[in-house]
């Protein structure tokens, strides 16, 4: 305990957290026909686990997409670590999991990890703690296809991990599973942040909130909370991270219904 | 780009198609079936008709098959998300491209020799020019197809599309490329058309060598508009893809 919170500081004096690692100005989406993001900005510091949290169809995957600069964006800016989002620099210290597992199903969980671990350039020891860090150690050489879709998603999850990227945008990355193993990958992200890695993580399960070190609640493209968990059950004056969150929604909605009645 | 990124691609491509014993199996036996029965068809024909159009159709098979199985497995890496997620990574356009290219590539050489071996050793396939040349045209030819299959696999939205782009992109080609009319009787626009067209390069190498026994000096011309078509189409298929998407 002593050991660990004495770690925390000693990463959070030589990360300098108080620079963002993500500064997002202004940034309007539109998917197809629907304005996704009206005007986004937010600033998300670095070495910090965040929680990216909020309704389905909310916009949490399309700002993702905008991070990891994949998304055709109308206006706006998004910069990583001081870049453009997207910019050929970017590539090789940002990981992206998509919420749909992205690998190849007719391969074996280990010449997915491999196949990314050589694109990203990443050691060839990076491969086996990658699997073992995601609890897949006993199927590393079941191919992807014949995996239950919790397993199918940690193969996609061992993939982004391997290359160690600086920022980690991960997308859903514990929808489904148990509880221990969820708490296993919790550990794991907090493990990465406090080595100074940014840790971004979408979720719809609020006792996961708990474990960020900042939430972003976001609600039909706008941020309604960005904040600590303790000043969020301040601000809104409910029990836990789950009221809190219902509280903030039902306000927004009501003044939605207000302004447009 | 990247050679590494290059390779690791590459052999990618080889592993998974390695798991897929029956997809190897249509690229390696198809050409050669198709072959066979051309053969039998002709067998008790008066003239020889199947030295005639033996080596051009052992140019056209090959690419048919070349250009679906590209078409089909771009595609799915596109829908999948695999594509995008690459598209996160250092990984270049060229180097999607290039690394299916040098995968379908070995195993075009693959189905080149053992079609070609098929033709002439099974077949009885007589042809006036160098077998060398021959494997060599057949070699182009399935590379055309998987380049042209990596182009059209970007026009495509699902794999039901992508499959139907092999009537739509190579059946024409195939009216067009002299086998059917002489290219020199076709109506003026047309004979422009099949001028512009790959196949019918392909196909005009294929004949030379059919009949002539030095045919090298007559058909490099023909060889360089297929290889430039090989590398058009690769270009323009890597514009294709997209790293920011709606
Ligand atoms: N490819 C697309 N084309 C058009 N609209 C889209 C597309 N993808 C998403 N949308 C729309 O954009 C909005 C935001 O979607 P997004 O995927 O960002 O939500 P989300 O917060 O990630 O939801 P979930 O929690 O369900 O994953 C939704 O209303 C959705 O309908
Ligand atoms: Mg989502």
């Amino acid at each position: 305990m002593w050991v660990s919170r004495q770690k925390t500081r000693f990463h959070q004096v030589m990360n300098n957290s108080s620079e963002p690692a993500i500064v997002i100005d202004n940034l309007r989406v539109t998917r197809g026909t629907r304005l996704v993001l009206p005007g986004l900005s937010v600033s998300i510091p670095g070495g910090q686990l965040v929680g990216l949290i909020g309704p389905s169809g909310g916009g949490k995957s399309t700002l993702m997409r905008a991070i990891v600069g994949v998304q055709v964006i109308d206006s706006g800016t998004v910069e990583v670590l001081g870049q453009e989002a997207g910019s050929e620099s970017l590539r090789q210290r940002v990981g992206y999991l998509t919420q749909a597992p992205s690998v190849y199903a007719d391969l074996t969980v280990r010449d997915n990890v491999e196949y990314f671990a050589k694109v990203v350039g990443a050691p060839p020891g990076a491969v086996d703690q990658a699997i073992t860090d995601v609890d897949l150690a006993d199927h590393a050489d079941a191919l992807v296809g014949r995996l239950s879709g919790g397993q199918r998603s940690r193969a996609s999850l061992a993939c982004t991990l391997v290359g160690d990227p600086h920022v980690l945008v991960l997308d859903e990355p514990t929808v489904g599973l148990d509880p221990v193993l969820r708490r296993d990958l919790w550990t794991i992200f907090r493990r990465l942040a406090e080595s100074g890695r940014t840790v971004i993580v979408s979720s719809h399960v609020m006792d996961e909130a708990t474990r960020c070190d900042r939430l972003l609640l976001i609600r039909a493209g706008e941020i309604l909370a960005d904040s600590t968990l303790p000043e969020l059950l301040a601000r809104t004056g409910a029990a836990d991270a789950e009221g809190a969150f219902l509280m903030l929604i039902d306000r927004a909605e009501a003044q939605g219904q207000g302004s447009a009645a | 780009m990247s050679a590494r990124i290059t390779l690791a691609t590459a052999s990618r491509i080889l592993r998974q198609l390695r798991g897929d014993h029956r997809t190897i199996a249509l690229m390696i036996v198809v050409p050669c079936v198709l072959i066979g029965l051309l053969a039998w068809v002709y067998k008790d024909s008066p003239v020889p008709i199947f030295d005639r159009i033996g080596a051009p159709l052992l140019g056209v098979f090959p690419a048919v098959v070349m250009f679906i199985v590209t078409s089909v497995a771009t595609l799915r890496e596109r829908t999948s998300g695999t594509l995008e997620r690459l598209l996160t990574t250092p990984m270049g356009k060229g180097d999607f491209m290039l690394g299916y290219a040098l995968s379908f590539g070995v195993m075009a050489v693959i189905q080149a020799l053992v079609a070609t071996t098929f033709a002439v050793w099974v077949c009885g396939l007589d042809i006036a020019g160098p077998l060398w040349l021959l494997v060599v045209v057949a070699l182009l030819d399935a590379l055309l197809g998987t380049a042209l299959g990596l182009l059209a696999s970007g026009f495509a939205r699902t794999e039901f599309q992508a499959v139907q782009f092999m009537p739509a992109f190579i059946l024409p080609q195939f009216l067009l490329c002299g086998l059917l009319a002489s290219r020199d009787t076709l109506p003026t626009g047309l004979k422009e058309i099949s001028d512009v067209l790959p196949l019918s390069y392909a196909v005009d190498a294929m004949k030379e060598l059919t009949t002539n026994s030095d045919p090298l000096p007559n058909t490099w011309s023909a060889l360089l508009i297929v290889a430039g078509w090989i590398v058009v189409s690769l270009a323009l298929g890597s514009l294709t893809l997209r790293r920011r998407t709606p």
